[in-house]
């Protein structure tokens, strides 16, 4: 019987955050601090023809420039983007220059006289136009760049990479398939829009160490990348990360953290920060990924999926950073969570002229669960059955296989089939999909499902300490960011059930420190519980080892006969006898004196293990550990005269595995949902014909407001992965994945057209039905 | 944080904020009259706006007035949207008002500041061109009272150094019936698509619109079109779409021909809302 | 031009500080002043994390010149101290960053005194001023409700 895991044990850093004491890396602001203030580029994609700085020089304060100099090409798995613009500018919102000045003021002023001229450049509007072979080329020397092994450009091309899935045999897939459905799904760019603007500060002290503040999912990656880019230490770099105010993957890029590294260096060391305006955070920072895709579907007259072709051209933007990877991860789950034996899939990351791409919540999966969720409602309305049974039917089940191959069990695997279940319960499907109103307002239900593993590194490390104070409390410190999920609470939670105490005894250190803190690879993925709690537990365990040790030396009884509970080590069989733990944390001593032990310091790391790289002609391999699967709802009123919609419930059920803290697992699931559902409805860049994004403010880019957002209904599905603390699976990505899908397929119901962009706007919706009007015609 | 400086001051009476503006302008200064100071720094920020001396007109007793004054319904420039929607005496304004930006920000923003501000909606104004409402402005030639529908095309024709001080309402127009609508490119957040305010006074429809064009307005053309006798719904609304000033917006809030698509049935919608109703 | 003297009244305190006319009262509180609980998020009026109060009323602080703060009553999160709002916050879990939270505290505070009994449609009037990325809004709801009934 678990104590507190499950529990909704309220966040450690609560009282901080509604008090105004929590702090972000903005808010920590030392004398002397200089400020960066970034120059942006215009345009899409333009010449660089002249940079003249010489009014922002004499703007007082104004302590360096940084402007058309060759610095060493930066980006994660190709390294394709100057950190600063020389030759051409690729995107609009582009740093051309770095103004660094004693006041944010006087930077800005100076900033604003610095003059660029540039020459227009035939622009790359999306990554159909890219594919195109006479397209522009985004990057002319594409064959020249240091790359990761797994990435896998094509010079002379706008390809960035291309991954392969290529199982079974098609032709017998499509022999097999007596009804084939197509469809084209198409979105923008959009952006995370974090309330919390990226910001970034560098020192470089006197002897050389590198201390960097930062607003990032991942702390240690920095230090990392300024190595490898710079050549500088890796033990020289410090990297601090305090409370970050929102990532949902934009903060897992490294980039800003170059700029004030550059800036600091320019300035002798001095301290600066470069702090994101919110439209520098919408464009010139990374943002959320768009995608053309093409899926084909094949059935039998069962409505068993048999075969799957699936193209999918992501906008990676101008320099492939982490699209490569998001791409990839597109590739690994292309089918979303349904049985296909004949898959071809191609997955290409296309370089166009839009800002970069990050990581997005989901990391390709609520982008693909649209394309794929889509064609599965066109699939149920040609073989006329009910979409929620097609899904039931093809539902990915233990003995199946990945589209990589990956061999499926009830562990690695969650419970799709009982996830639908739960759905068609919640939110009344057999009630009706369709509910007329009136002759303006109609109701209807849509469904979708989704899955997803973690593609992350191979090699990619967790790992926790814990010492103790004289009291006999815990101080828990981890490498996992607190970006707002909670993961920390829930690792205090993980410590606090295997010592059996008070999690209220149990100290977390919110900030993270590359210098002191034990490395968690990135703070994404949903692998905060999984890897970070797997680090926990092991310290737990070595730090049991050390209580019975001492004990069983005080108290003069063997190790085994030992427990430990309630902040106590103890015997078995007389709990009366034992130690508190401020008796043996920091050592036990004698009464006259003695004293042995010392400080008990517990340690464990955690590294996920048989994770392979794909076969770069097959896709086959093993991405990630574990795939959690979730099956959504939306209901939506419809109004047929104007084309606008109400959303009024959105479900989702998770298979969570375990969940550890009840209403953080809900608001985890609701906000996620929220998001999704933004995502789905409301939120894209809207770009010019050169590549402009004309919507970089929040009262132009519009996420969710209180009262549009729908009732919630959220459920679990408890089948643990056998390898995760107490069996938690990745939770924190799946609300939104599925609400682009469900809402698409609600709404192309109600308006009796195929609805396949986003976003879902009545503009679009009108557009569509006016068009299949004319057509009709 | 805005990347100019100006010098600011605090007139407490009208003669004093038209003589600083005087004053100023003579010694090479680029003045600018402010009330609420929303879009000197939202538009300041980005280098949109640029002034070297503000004069902030909020203390001015006369800016400030809120009330019926004989005949007329007085609301001075200064007054907050939400001051205004709190005392709730000109329901279509209360209603008009509480849709635009947000709770928080109307307290911030002021009439005279939204009716003569730069962005382009001034919504604000659509309640008092459809009362016939009158304007009264200071500058250097002293107080002069306009009729709104003569002072405001597209924008509030204001002479150099002249301000908006109050806008007067008979009071017999404010009690009609009346309905504004606001819609948007999805849901209730956002700038308009299109608003449309109406009044119905002496039996007449009176439409006002804001989102359509990049400037408010009120159409004689459209209100006859609409008001005319004998015709159905659907060929009054469609006699109006026909007499729509130009240019029609076509931006990223929606396209011109959707815009248009939605205007008709706004049209449709105030009519069935007013067309029964006596007034 | 340059700096300027100005005496604010913050969280019960007179204090001086010395800003540009052109500086905001958010630019103020926090650069000058320390109190960095009211948060910039895009110094547009569009996100409300940086809503305190300015004499009892909610107030966008990037949408407010300091020397307008002049002889007001300015109240920023870290000078409300232990209310119900925050403890319905906590409760509620209507957080996750935490970044949107005190803008979100200072207008459901201003709300509660100005309407106690607010309904729900007054609630999402007042609320739809802030923006929450993180939450889904319900537990917000939750919160506010919890001690509008109370009240």
């Amino acid at each position: 019987m678990l104590k507190v895991v499950g529990k909704s044990v309220i966040r450690k850093e609560a009282y901080d955050k509604v008090s105004g004491r929590a702090k972000y890396t903005n808010d920590y602001q030392s004398t002397g601090m200089l400020s960066g203030k970034i120059v942006i580029s215009p345009y899409g994609h333009a010449k660089i023809v002249n940079i003249d700085t010489s009014r922002a020089w004499k703007v007082p304060g104004v302590r360096a420039i940084l402007a058309g100099k060759h610095y060493p090409l930066t980006g994660e798995a190709i390294r394709d983007r100057p950190p600063i613009a020389v030759g051409k500018v690729r995107y609009h919102g582009e740093p051309v220059a770095l103004v660094v000045a004693d006041t944010p003021t006087q930077a800005k002023t100076a900033a604003d006289l610095i003059h660029v001229q540039y020459e227009l450049l035939p622009v790359v509007n999306s990554p159909t136009q890219a594919f195109q072979r006479d397209a522009p080329l985004v990057h002319e020397h594409l064959g020249e760049y240091e790359k990761e092994e797994d990435s896998h450009p094509v010079p002379g091309t706008n390809i960035a990479t291309h991954i392969k899935i290529r199982k079974g045999n098609m032709e017998q897939g499509w022999a097999e398939s007596e009804t084939v459905v197509e469809a084209s799904i198409s979105f923008s760019p959009s952006d995370h829009a974090a309330m919390e603007t990226r910001c970034s500060t560098a020192e470089i002290t006197p002897d050389g160490k590198i201390i960097i503040m930062t607003s990032s999912q991942a702390p240690f990656m920095v230090k990392r990348l300024i190595s490898m880019y710079f050549d500088e230490d890796m033990g020289k770099i410090i990297v601090h990360t305090p409370l970050v105010g929102g990532a949902y993957g934009g903060k897992a890029s490294v980039h800003l953290e170059v700029l004030a590294y550059l800036a600091s260096k320019e300035v002798g060391g001095r301290p600066v920060k470069v702090w994101n305006t919110r439209e520098e955070d919408m464009i010139t920072s990374p943002c959320h990924i768009g995608l053309d895709a093409t899926v084909k579907l094949g059935a039998g007259r069962d409505g068993k999926l048999k075969a799957a072709f699936i193209q999918y051209l992501w906008d990676g933007g101008a320099y492939s950073d982490k699209a490569i990877d998001v791409t990839r991860s597109g590739a690994v789950d292309c089918t979303g969570p349904y049985r296909i034996d004949n898959v071809w899939c191609d997955s290409y990351c296309m370089y166009t002229n839009h800002p970069f791409a990050a990581p997005f919540r989901g990391f390709s999966h609520s982008e693909l669960s649209f394309a794929i969720e889509r064609t599965m409602d066109l699939l149920a309305q040609k073989l006329n059955m009910d979409p929620l049974e097609l899904r039931y039917i093809n539902a990915i089940r233990p003995g199946d296989t990945t589209p990589t191959r990956v061999k499926l069990n009830s562990s690695n695997l969650g419970d799709l089939p009982s996830c639908i279940e739960k759905v068609r319960e919640l939110i009344k499907w057999d009630e009706g999909q369709i509910q007329e109103i009136n002759e303006r307002l109609v109701r209807v239900k849509g469904v979708s499902c989704s899955w997803k593993t973690s593609t992350i590194d191979t090699d990619a490390p967790s790992g926790a300490i814990l010492t103790f104070n004289r009291d006999g409390s815990i101080n828990l410190m981890s490498g996992v960011v607190e970006i707002g999920t909670g993961t920390k609470t829930i690792l205090a939670q993980i410590l606090a059930e295997r010592l059996k105490m008070d999690v209220d005894k149990i100290h977390v250190r919110m900030e993270v420190d590359t210098q002191t803190t034990p490395e968690h690879w990135k703070t994404v993925a949903s692998r905060g519980t999984y890897m970070g709690g797997r680090a926990v537990l092991e310290a737990a365990d070595d730090v049991i080892r050390q209580l019975k040790e001492v004990a069983s030396c005080a108290l003069r009884a063997p190790v085994e006969d030992f427990e430990v509970a309630d902040s106590r080590v103890f015997l078995r069989d007389d709990p009366s006898i034992g130690l508190h733990f401020k008796e043996v944390g920091y050592g036990y001593k004698y009464p006259n004196g003695n004293t042995i032990g010392g400080q008990i310091i517990g340690r464990g790391n955690f590294v996920l293990r048989h994770l392979t790289h794909l076969d770069p002609e097959t896709g086959a391999g093993k991405p990630g550990p574990e795939w959690t699967p979730a099956a959504y709802a939306v209901e939506i009123e419809f109004d047929r005269r104007d084309c606008t919609y109400r959303i009024l419930k959105a479900c989702s059920v998770v298979d969570a595995g375990k969940v550890m803290n009840e209403k953080a697992a809900l608001g985890q699931v609701m906000g996620a949902m929220s998001m999704g559902l933004a995502f789905a409805g409301r939120e894209t860049f809207y770009f010019d014909e050169l590549g402009r994004v004309l919507n970089t403010q929040l009262r132009t880019y519009r996420p969710l407001r209180y009262g549009e957002n729908p009732d919630y209904l959220v459920g679990f599905v408890e089948r643990p992965a056998l390898d995760s603390p107490y069996g938690a699976r990745g939770l924190g990505e799946h609300g939104l994945m599925g609400m682009p899908g469900a809402l698409g397929n609600a709404l192309s119901i109600a308006a009796g057209v195929p609805l396949n962009n986003l976003p879902l706007i009545p503009e679009l919706i009108w557009k569509a039905r006016r068009g299949t009007h004319h057509a009709s015609l | 944080m805005l990347p100019f400086d100006f010098d600011y001051y605090r007139p407490k009476n009208l003669q004093e904020a038209v003589e600083l503006y005087r004053h100023l302008r003579q010694s090479g200064r680029q003045p600018m009259y402010i009330s609420g100071a929303t879009e000197l720094i939202t538009l300041g920020r980005i280098d949109l706006v640029f002034t070297d001396a503000v004069i902030d007109i909020k203390d001015i007793p006369e800016c400030r007035e809120i009330g019926f004054d004989g005949d007329y319904l007085v609301l001075g420039s200064a007054l907050t949207l939400t001051a205004i929607e709190e005392a709730n005496l000109f329901p279509l304004l209360t209603k008009t008002s509480s849709e635009i930006a947000d709770h928080t920000a109307r307290g911030k923003i002021t009439l005279g500041g939204n009716i003569c501000g730069q962005i382009f909606y001034r919504e604000a104004v659509l309640p008092f061109l459809l009362a016939d409402s009158q304007a009264v402005i200071i500058g250097p030639e002293g107080v002069k009272v306009h009729y709104i529908d003569e002072l405001f095309q597209k924008t509030l024709q204001l002479g150099n150094g002249e301000f908006l001080v109050q806008l007067a309402t008979d009071k017999r127009h404010v009690d009609v019936p009346f309905i504004s609508i606001k819609r948007r490119q999805q849901w209730e957040t956002g700038y308009p698509l299109i608003t449309a305010a109406a009044l119905k006074i002496g039996g007449e429809i009176r439409v006002a619109i804001s989102g359509l064009c990049p400037f408010p307005f009120r159409s004689n053309q459209m209100e006859a079109a609409i008001n005319r006798d004998g015709l159905s719904v659907e060929n009054r609304v469609s006699a109006a779409l026909t007499v729509l000033p130009e240019p029609i917006l076509n931006d990223i809030e929606g396209s011109a021909d959707y815009r248009l698509f939605v205007l008709q049935n706004l049209l449709n919608d105030i009519l069935a809302e007013l067309d029964g109703i006596n007034s | 031009m340059g700096l300027q003297s100005l005496t604010l009244h913050i969280n019960g305190e007179k204090r001086v500080v010395n800003v540009r006319f052109a500086d905001t009262l958010l630019y103020a509180l926090r650069g000058n002043l320390g109190l960095t609980g009211a948060k910039p998020g895009c110094l547009n009026g569009d996100c409300g994390a940086c809503t305190v109060n300015v004499d009892g009323w909610p107030m966008k602080s990037c949408l407010m010149l300091a020397v307008e703060a002049v002889g007001k009553e300015v109240t920023t999160v870290e000078g409300v101290k232990g209310e119900p709002i925050q403890h319905a916050f906590v409760e509620n879990f209507a957080f996750q960053c935490g970044y949107c939270t005190p803008g979100f505290i200072m207008n459901c505070r201003s709300l509660i005194q100005h309407h106690p009994d607010a309904d729900d449609a007054k609630v999402k009037e007042w609320l739809e001023s802030n923006i929450c990325r993180c939450t889904g809004y319900a537990e917000i709801q939750q919160a506010v409700k919890s001690v509008i009934n109370k009240e």
